[in-house]
């Protein structure tokens, strides 16, 4: 999921994110997820604050897109809907027998999430621009 | 160098700028660049008139890609007129149904400008 991440920011913002050691409790105001489904079953989040998603946007798009929340929403989506293809895409087998949901970004920061049991999950925190972008991935075993 | 006008189709209004900045990136002179955000959209903006090329998202709602690219062989102005499907998965069995359709290529995301125009650059008789 590291490689699938620094790799999908790094393609597509033109930024080289650094893993940090202990991603602790994600927290940002806008988070972004994509479902799965099929052999692998869960879910793909990327979660930010709102003006590293600005940041972000602005790399992708170009232009001072950063002021529009509802581009840099957009963006975020994206960006988790393609954390989670290249995931998949490095996992033999698992490309054509998975299928990704549409991105659905949640603004605000005031929420928990909890999934149907049994559940696996693991976060990793990479760093742009001295704030952390957590990206969770949750599976169903 | 020719200016080209192209059609590119995503449900993401995002990832249609995405695709039409690495395209400049890529190199290509974009006279008009057409949006649509399903294949039941896109097929209506290839009745317009004659395109150069056309990028094509997989997944959408509406239409998606590959029912668009099965439309699309009826049409005569769109004859001739490479498709580049662009898809997130990375489902071998979905390009090669792509392929299989009419499309002459394909990119997936996340994709840089150099890639882009690795893979275009053939359908593009020389001009990149």
């Amino acid at each position: 999921m590291e490689c699938a991440a620094v790799e999908v920011f790094e393609l597509m913002a033109g930024v080289r994110l650094e893993l940090l050691a202990s991603p602790g409790e994600p927290c940002g105001e806008q988070t972004a997820m994509v479902g799965m489904a099929g052999a692998l079953c869960g879910m793909t989040s990327v979660r930010c604050s709102r003006t590293t998603a600005g940041k972000l946007a602005a790399l992708m798009l170009g232009g001072d897109v950063a002021t529009n929340p509802s581009m840099a929403r957009d963006a975020l989506g994206e960006l988790c809907n393609m954390v989670a293809g290249n995931f998949k895409a490095k996992i033999s087998n698992l490309a054509d027998h998975c299928m990704l949901s549409v991105p659905t970004v949640i603004t605000g920061d005031n929420y928990s999430m909890d999934a149907v049991p049994p559940t696996e999950g693991l976060t990793l925190a990479l760093v742009f621009e001295g704030e952390p972008i957590f990206v969770t991935l949750i599976t169903h075993s | 160098m020719k200016k080209l006008k192209v059609l590119i189709v995503d449900d993401s209004s995002v990832m249609r700028k995405i695709v039409e900045r690495a395209l400049r990136q890529a190199g290509l002179d974009l006279t008009e660049v057409l949006e649509a955000s399903n294949g039941a959209e896109a097929l209506a903006a290839v009745q317009k008139g004659p395109l150069d090329m056309i990028f094509s998202d997989i997944n959408m709602p509406v239409m998606d890609g590959l029912e668009f690219l099965k439309n699309l062989a009826g049409i005569d102005s769109a004859k001739g007129v490479p498709v580049v499907m662009i898809t997130t998965e990375g489902s071998e069995a979905r390009v090669v149904e792509a392929l299989s359709a009419g499309a002459k290529g394909y990119l997936r995301k996340p994709f840089t400008p150099e890639q882009v125009k690795e893979r275009i650059a053939p359908l593009l008789g020389g001009i990149l």
